[in-house]
């Protein structure tokens, strides 16, 4: 059958390597098992991995000042925050008409917000510019419309922009893109417009906002641009250009128009300062640590929100903690940390002997506390935890006994809700069964004998027990712990409802991120970290314990 | 070796009784004494209440009622771990979060011991039961026959007085079995300590023990020397339990002294000797042994019962011929011969004339 001749390899029947065929019927083995467990790898990876990759993701990205202003940022690059002195024209000029697209897409709120974490009082001066934005060009806009009604008209613009010879699509694409960017959206369909190669040179500002209104108008609000009065910036941008543009060359569409513009401006009008602008709808604008701000926070990828996780800040002069006042997550991590273990702790004080009576007691009553330990497994949660509420509270059932039994006076009824004991006593009451099962589980394989064997040699009940069972059952209170306390480091509902101010975890934070500051980025950041310190914390019990000592059952 | 008198005792049970529920005793009446040194196997069938006589002497279950004495005392209220009982269990017990040295080590730890007194103690257990090269493994690295070596080197380095072993040899295959028989043996005459001992199996207890005691239905049947056991059974209990056994049944004729005729159910009268019948009209039992019963007439003594039989097996062993026959109604005779060259090999429905002496045939209860 198979070929063993002394060197070649080892043949299959048919001649082929048999090593090739064992994979190849390996392989197919495989594959199958493989195609078992697909619904449940697909699950996991769409409903588990996905959003922790996603997360994961979100606490470092920070596309979205780049992306709203890119212009300003790149030109901003140049410039010394330590000189202490706002940046030049050049910088509001760029920022005038990256804020005008995003003002119209309404996506400069959303960066003023963002910003916000880092510095006080930016969100509010993004959202009153962008208001603003229109006078500029309005001023220019009345002048010319008073001198020639063309200018208001949307087909004479389209024919001066479009002009009679060659056009170029590229910047078309390049403002279809930002676009895209600033709305979060792929944007198809057909512009229907191209700025002309001699309009461009002569005119380029104007060029670059008329694309911006002509992207904008075609593809967010489908209209004809041709049909269209161009924004107010695009005449903010003529005025700019018409200050310093030769005309003499330019027989184009709409010359003589250009012409008497420029002459109109030059007469009626004051030379555009964009600087002047921004300081009038805000002196905030000249603050440099804004504009440092800004700079810090325009690459794409940003360590902020773990910084900001950790009570520190990313400041133009580099990294440093925030200022007392406003140091928060460092305590909330510590408290989390330490209330997990003090619940796992107080499990295992609880969950033991529990575990040792259910590993001991005669069947028939083993059952029975078995059902009492499975018991608040069938009850729900939200129950559970509002019962606390009744038992503690100052007014409840707990008090009531004491004062009755005269231990404590009326007027000063504990406090044992809404604070740290409060959630460490509803906790420790959820999270137990957790703790009793393994242990439970590990305890049966402990046979008697081994207590006897000891006694038998001399030791004390106690001995016996301390050198002899306890070692044995360590796997299950190992297992218990690790159960207990990453359920514990991660919880929400129950702190939510009764730790109060000063019994809340980590969790909350993220949760109130979440849901009602929108700072994802941070609340990805603080998720992050509390998975970090679950898995530097799990690899430090394997280094010490051991993992293959964990037993389930 | 001889019951000794209560005041050589080392190990007594008074009337001990025991009952785990309430309702049932395990433990019936059990009186025994045992001298210093002595080596005694409890031997009897599954549920006699051996393990349980057992647990009540190294104290992990209290008497119902009764006394139990060690060294003259009564240690009734004595806690297991002040008795000073080493204990050798079924499933060994080792402690499998220590190592060999460190299970030898932990029963002199509890007493306090210094750190040189316990290595050489624990040296010389482990040498003693030839594991030396063995102190740092754990018990799961070794064989069951080396796990029942280092029980017993664990239950011996405190050096107790009195020593209870479980079924200590169950879990092992013969081979070992008899090896860690002969070692238990030597080891604890060696030492000089008291033994009891629990097991199923019959050969250990006879080749093992100065004394049985035959436990059935939470009585002992029988205490006595294995030879004593063996040939002369108290009752048809013992003799069915021990060895190899065959029994007659019929109504005992006449007593005289120490014969008594027997009519056996056929009709036919034999005689034997009366071990624990006492008036006449009293059903019995008869027992002989397969290897007293002999077809060979010149082998046969003078005095010796011939009764007919009828070939219904031959087995051919080797040293010895097993043949089973039809005798007085009973398919069931078994007789042993050995392979002698004069000794006739039997054919299957030949009918033989089978006798023996009766000395060798015992009048038991029915
Ligand atoms: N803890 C217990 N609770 C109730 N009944 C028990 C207990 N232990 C033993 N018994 C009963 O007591 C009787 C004697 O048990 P014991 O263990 O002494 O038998 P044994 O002679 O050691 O049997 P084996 O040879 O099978 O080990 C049995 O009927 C058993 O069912
Ligand atoms: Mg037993």
């Amino acid at each position: 059958m198979s070929d063993t001749t002394q060197n070649g390899p080892m043949l299959a029947a048919d001649g082929t390597p048999l090593k090739r065929s064992l994979n190849r019927a390996l392989r197919r083995q495989k594959l199958r098992a493989l195609m078992l467990i697909a619904p449940l790898l697909i699950f996991v990876l769409v409903t588990f991995i996905a959003p922790i990759a996603d997360m994961l993701f979100r606490s470092v990205e920070n596309q979205i000042v780049s992306d709203t202003l890119p212009t300003a940022t790149e030109v901003l690059e140049d410039w010394d925050h330590t000189t202490g002195t706002p940046p030049g024209e050049e910088v509001y000029e760029a920022l005038y008409y990256d804020l005008y697209l995003a003002a119209e897409a309404r996506a400069h709120t959303r960066l003023g917000t963002r910003l916000n974490y880092e510095y006080t009082g930016v969100s509010s001066l993004f959202r009153s510019t962008g208001r603003g934005l229109e006078d500029l060009g309005e001023e220019y806009q009345d002048i010319l419309e008073d001198a020639d009604d063309s200018w208001g008209e949307g087909a004479f613009w389209y024919e001066l922009m479009t002009g009679t010879g060659d056009t170029d699509a590229s910047l078309v694409r390049e403002h279809r893109a930002r676009l895209q960017a600033l709305e979060n959206a792929r944007l198809t369909g057909d512009v229907g417009f191209a700025p002309s190669v001699e309009i461009m040179e002569l005119l380029p500002q104007t060029t670059f906002a008329y694309t911006d209104f002509a992207v904008f108008t075609a593809l967010m609000d489908e209209d004809v641009v041709a049909e269209e009065d161009p924004w107010e910036g695009v005449y903010a941008g003529l005025a700019q250009d018409l200050q310093t543009a030769d005309l003499s060359g330019y027989d184009g569409p709409g010359a003589e128009a250009l012409v008497a513009a420029q002459q109109t401006l030059a007469e009626q009008a004051e030379p555009i300062n964009y600087t002047a602008f921004f300081e009038s709808e805000d002196e905030d604008w000249l603050n440099p640590d804004i504009w440092a701000t800004i700079q810090t926070y325009s690459s794409n990828y940003t360590g902020g929100y773990f910084l900001n996780a950790v009570d520190m800040q990313l400041t133009p002069d580099g990294i440093e903690m925030r200022p007392d006042g406003q140091r928060l997550y460092m305590v909330l991590f510590q408290r989390t940390l330490f209330m997990s273990l003090t619940i796992t702790l107080s499990c295992i004080l609880l969950g033991y002997p529990v575990a040792w009576l259910l590993a001991n007691l005669p069947a028939s009553k083993a059952n029975l506390l078995m059902i009492l330990v499975l018991l608040p497994f069938w009850t729900s949660l939200l129950v559970r935890t509002s019962a606390w509420k009744v038992m503690l509270q100052q007014q409840g059932v707990i008090n009531d006994v004491l004062v009755w039994l005269g231990l404590v006076d009326d007027a000063a009824r504990l406090v044992m809700i809404n604070n740290q004991f409060g959630t460490i006593v509803a906790m420790t009451h959820i999270l137990l069964p957790f703790m009793i099962l393994p242990l439970y589980s590990v305890m049966q394989g402990i046979p008697p004998s081994y207590l006897r064997a000891a006694k038998s040699l001399g030791a004390t009940n106690w001995t016996a027990f301390w050198r002899v069972y306890f070692p044995q059952s360590v796997p299950g209170i190992g297992a218990g712990s690790i159960l207990v306390f990453i359920l514990a480091i991660g919880y929400y509902i129950t702190p939510e409802i009764v730790g109060g101010r000063t019994g809340t975890f980590i969790s909350n934070r993220i949760a109130y991120h979440i849901s009602s500051s929108l700072n994802w980025g941070l609340a990805a950041a603080l998720g992050a970290i509390l998975l970090a310190v679950v898995l530097l914390l799990y690899w430090a019990y394997d280094r010490i314990v051991g993992i293959d000592n964990v037993k389930l059952g | 070796m001889a019951a000794t008198s209560d005041s050589e005792a080392f190990v007594a049970f008074e009337r001990v009784q025991k009952s785990y529920d309430g309702e049932t005793l395990v433990v019936k009446d059990l009186n025994l004494t045992m001298p210093k040194g002595e080596f005694l196997t409890m031997l009897g069938p599954s549920g006699s209440g051996k393990t349980t006589c057992l647990m009540m002497l190294a104290g992990f279950e209290t008497a119902t009622y009764g006394e139990i004495k060690l060294d003259g005392t009564s240690i009734n209220n004595i806690p297991p771990h002040k008795r000073g009982i080493g204990m050798v269990f079924q499933n060994y017990a080792l402690f499998p979060h220590m190592t060999v040295a460190e299970n030898l080590s932990f029963p002199l730890e509890v007493r306090k011991m210094g750190k040189s007194e316990r290595e050489t103690k624990i040296k010389r257990a482990l040498d003693m039961v030839q594991m030396g090269d063995f102190a740092g493994r754990r018990p799961t690295q070794l064989s069951g026959g080396q796990q029942q070596r280092i029980a017993l080197a664990r239950a011996l380095v405190f050096e107790p007085e009195l020593v209870l072993m479980d079924e200590p040899l169950g879990a092992l295959d013969k081979q070992l079995r008899e090896h860690m028989q002969f070692e238990i043996t030597r080891l604890a005459h060696e030492l000089g300590i008291t033994t009891v001992y629990v097991t199923h199996d019959q050969t250990e207890a006879l080749t093992m023990s100065d004394r049985v005691a035959v436990f059935n239905d939470g009585r002992i049947q029988q205490l006595a020397a294995p030879d004593t056991l063996y040939e002369e059974p108290e009752n048809s209990f013992v003799a069915q339990f021990i060895g190899e056994n065959n029994t007659l049944e019929g109504v005992v004729k006449e007593i005289s002294g120490n014969t008594c005729t027997v009519q056996l159910d056929n009709g036919e009268l034999i005689s034997a000797r009366p071990v624990n019948v006492t008036e006449v009209g009293q059903r019995t039992q008869v027992s002989i042994r397969p290897e007293r019963v002999e077809t060979n007439k010149e082998r046969l003594q003078e005095g010796a019962h011939l009764l007919k039989a009828e070939v219904l097996e031959f087995v051919y062993m080797g040293d010895i011929f097993r043949t089973r026959l039809r005798v007085a109604g009973n398919d069931d005779f078994v007789m042993k011969t050995r392979n002698a060259p004069d000794q006739e090999r039997l054919k299957k429905g030949q009918m033989v004339e089978i006798g023996w002496l009766p000395d060798d045939c015992r009048a038991l209860d029915a």
